[in-house]
């Protein structure tokens, strides 16, 4: 039987239309042969949620460049534990000050890649955690 | 070790389409046969191929062969002659140096303005505002999507109150503002002109630039609100109004900042921009203006990269296509539409969140790339800005690297230095060829609004920057910092946002929305809603509304109503 695929749902929540890290990495992932879902612009923690939930992802990829993210994090965060959606594995990417990613993590978020990261180490992160769950 | 020996056969010469029409001189086949080849039996390049960032193909030498179909007369030209190859200005930054614009804005208007205050002090000569991504995107700082975001990416503007604190004891008479703003440009604009009236400064003299540039938004930054043909006619609007009432402010800034950020090559930047501006002309056009009353007050923006000789001959072919395509597309008879004006800024995607020190290097020859190709205005990244917001301590940085150009490296001194060399005139001749392409094929698609629906500049976008961050990966383009020669290092201290910028915003609007006359306002967003669905020009309609101090979220919603929004097909 073939092995199940790996599957991704990289969003971009905020107002921020900065999309050049979230699309590139989607394709990275692709690429790698995981099962991506990009959600678009603008959502909300809720829409974001509500996404991994029908798509049964295993990954959730938010991409954030705006400073936003100690207010979306933790909303996201919140919702999953609601729908009862602890085991998917969620990654930021973008720009998070140093002083932020203890805080970040203590939430929940699994990893945080700052700029500079190479796709291949996302990925190789990606199938650690997820082989192991 | 970054760059190794690759391959062992070295040919001569790098593959390129115009090799065929290259006819080397007897001497240069000589100096092949008995100085090159020797050489290279014995110790071969360091690579098999050398590139710019762009992914261009760069020849080992350059020659009098290169430039067999260049007419020195036809393609270089004099300065401040077209084709304004060698710059719009006859005496360039000897008569005149550029102007320093630093882009600038965070937290409140109270914040921003004594930012500007300091920068002004420090010897800049123009101001730039950044706004925050609530108000980019036309909603007011207590809207339940601005959230997390007041006052985090650039200043918190939510009403004509606001606007009236930013330019605080600055006077828009002397002081020349852009503003970056775009889907609610109109109104943001009609505020700033309801300040200057306030001040006493004519509306006739005063002078600066709002980027007012959807189409890019569409290819690159993403922050719109309306659809393509209603945010069209808000454009034309401001053209239409510019022209009547404030001859010397630049009513747009076509931009390819924001599609090379996006991760486009060189030639997709100016090509993309270029045919923006076309389209901008087009359907200026089709309003019934006349070209050249409104074209002189389009304006220009690039990025200024990190491929040096690809950047400059970047600006030098871009104001070569505007000419050609003013003189003969558009039967342009004005010298001043001619002559394409720009602004520059240094590439914030090159700067690495890593040793970030280096970035003050990057900046300052990214900013010697955008003076050598004659720019009108330039603004440098500080060193932090991989992290945050600049503090005032890198922001001087930035100002100064400037004036160190400007003052101290004699680059100054003489018009277009690089001039006819062979390199930089066939690299400008090849740079304009390639966009040309891409013009010709946006052309047939029906226009740049035709090609943006289908999602052609953003896939082609979204290619070049996926090749880049897999050339990248393999180390085939080295990142001093973060591919290579890394290092350990303490971290940055970054600018601070203060936390409680949205709540004084949310404070500020409550007591605004009760101080004002609401039926006043209600009259006023009536008549915006209904001015919106005929044709008529929106700008006096949205002068008198955010007189009335409605909030710009009240007023981009007025206008949803009626336009509806705008929703991508996300391509990845």
């Amino acid at each position: 039987m073939p092995e199940k695929k790996i599957r991704v749902l990289i969003a971009k929540p905020g107002l921020d239309g900065h999309d050049r890290g979230a699309k590139v990495i989607a394709r990275a992932l692709r690429d790698a042969g995981m099962e991506v879902i990009y959600t678009g612009l603008r959502q909300t923690p809720e829409m974001i949620a509500s996404a991994a939930l029908q798509e049964d992802v295993d990954v959730i990829g938010l991409s954030i460049l705006s400073g936003a993210h100690n207010t979306i994090c933790p909303q996201l965060m919140k919702l999953l534990r609601e729908k009862g959606m602890t085991d998917v594995t969620v990654l930021v990417g973008g720009i998070i000050p140093e002083a932020d990613v203890s805080s970040l993590k203590l939430s929940g978020i699994a990893e945080i890649f700052l700029p500079g990261t190479s796709t291949q180490d996302i990925v190789d992160f990606i199938h650690k955690r997820v082989d192991r769950n | 070790m970054s760059e190794k020996p690759r391959g062992t056969t070295q040919t001569l010469t790098p593959a390129d389409a115009s090799e065929s029409q290259r006819q080397p001189s007897a001497k240069e086949l000589a100096w092949e046969k008995n100085t090159l080849q020797p050489i290279l039996e014995k110790s071969p390049e360091r690579r098999a191929e050398f590139t710019t960032i762009s992914g261009h193909p760069i020849r080992r030498l350059y020659t009098e062969a290169d430039l067999h179909d260049w007419d020195s007369a036809r393609d270089l030209g004099l300065p401040g002659d077209p084709p304004y190859t060698r710059g719009i200005h006859a005496t360039m930054h000897r008569g005149r140096l550029w102007t320093m614009r630093q882009f600038a804005g965070f937290g409140t208007a109270e914040d921003t303005n004594a930012r500007f205050r300091y920068l002004l002090s420090q010897g800049q000569t123009g101001l730039s505002t950044a706004f925050d991504l609530p108000t980019l995107m036309g909603y007011d700082s207590d809207h339940p999507l601005s959230e997390g975001e007041v006052g985090k990416c650039g200043v918190a503007i939510s009403s004509l109150a606001d606007m009236e604190v930013l330019f605080d004891q600055i006077p828009l008479a002397n002081v020349t503002t852009s503003m970056t703003i775009n889907s609610p440009a109109a109104v943001i604009w009609a505020m700033y002109l309801a300040v200057a009236e306030k001040q006493g400064a004519d509306w006739k003299k005063i002078s600066g630039t709002i980027q007012n540039d959807i189409l890019k938004e569409y290819i690159a930054q993403k922050e719109y609100i309306y659809p393509p043909e209603p945010s069209m006619r808000l454009v034309i609007d401001t053209f239409e109004f510019g022209v009547k009432n404030t001859p010397k402010f630049n009513t747009i800034s076509i931009s390819g900042y924001h599609i090379r950020e996006a991760g486009s090559t060189a030639i997709q930047e100016l090509a993309f921009t270029l045919r923006d501006g076309m389209e901008y002309v087009e359907w200026g056009m089709r309003r019934g203006l006349d070209v050249d009353q409104f074209v002189p007050q389009l304006s220009f923006f690039f990025n200024a990269h990190n491929d040096f000789f690809e950047e400059i001959a970047k600006y030098r072919a871009a104001r070569r296509i505007w000419h050609k395509a003013m003189v003969e597309r558009y039967k342009s008879q004005s010298p001043r539409s001619w002559a394409l004006r720009f602004h520059s800024q240094t590439a914030g995607c090159s700067l690495t969140a890593q040793q970030p020190y280096n970035n003050v290097v990057r900046t300052a020859i990214q900013a010697l790339a955008a003076v050598l190709g004659g720019t009108q205005s330039l603004h440098t990244n500080s060193l932090d800005e991989a992290w945050a917001l600049p503090t005032e301590f890198a922001a001087t940085i930035a100002l100064r690297t400037q004036q160190i150009i400007a003052h101290e490296t004699g680059v100054t001194n003489t018009v277009d230095p690089l001039g006819g060399s062979y390199f930089v005139e066939s690299l400008t001749n090849e740079v304009e060829r390639g966009a040309w392409e891409y013009i010709d094929r946006i052309d047939a698609m029906g226009g740049m609004v035709a090609a943006i629906e289908r999602g052609y500049p953003q896939r082609e976008i979204a290619e070049a920057s996926y090749r880049y961050q897999m050339a990248v990966d393999k180390k085939d383009k080295i990142i001093v910092g973060v591919n290579d020669f890394v290092s350990e290092e303490k971290p940055l201290e970054t600018l601070q946002i203060d936390e409680t910028v949205a709540h004084r915003q949310a404070e500020r609007l409550r007591k605004l929305r009760s101080q004002r006359s609401q039926a006043e306002v209600e009259r006023r967003l009536n008549a915006l809603r209904n001015a919106a669905k005929g044709d008529v020009n929106l700008m006096p309609f949205l002068y008198e509304a955010v007189k009335s101090y409605a909030t710009l979220g009240e007023i981009c919603d007025a206008m949803r109503d009626v336009f509806g929004t705008y929703e991508e097909v996300a391509i990845t």
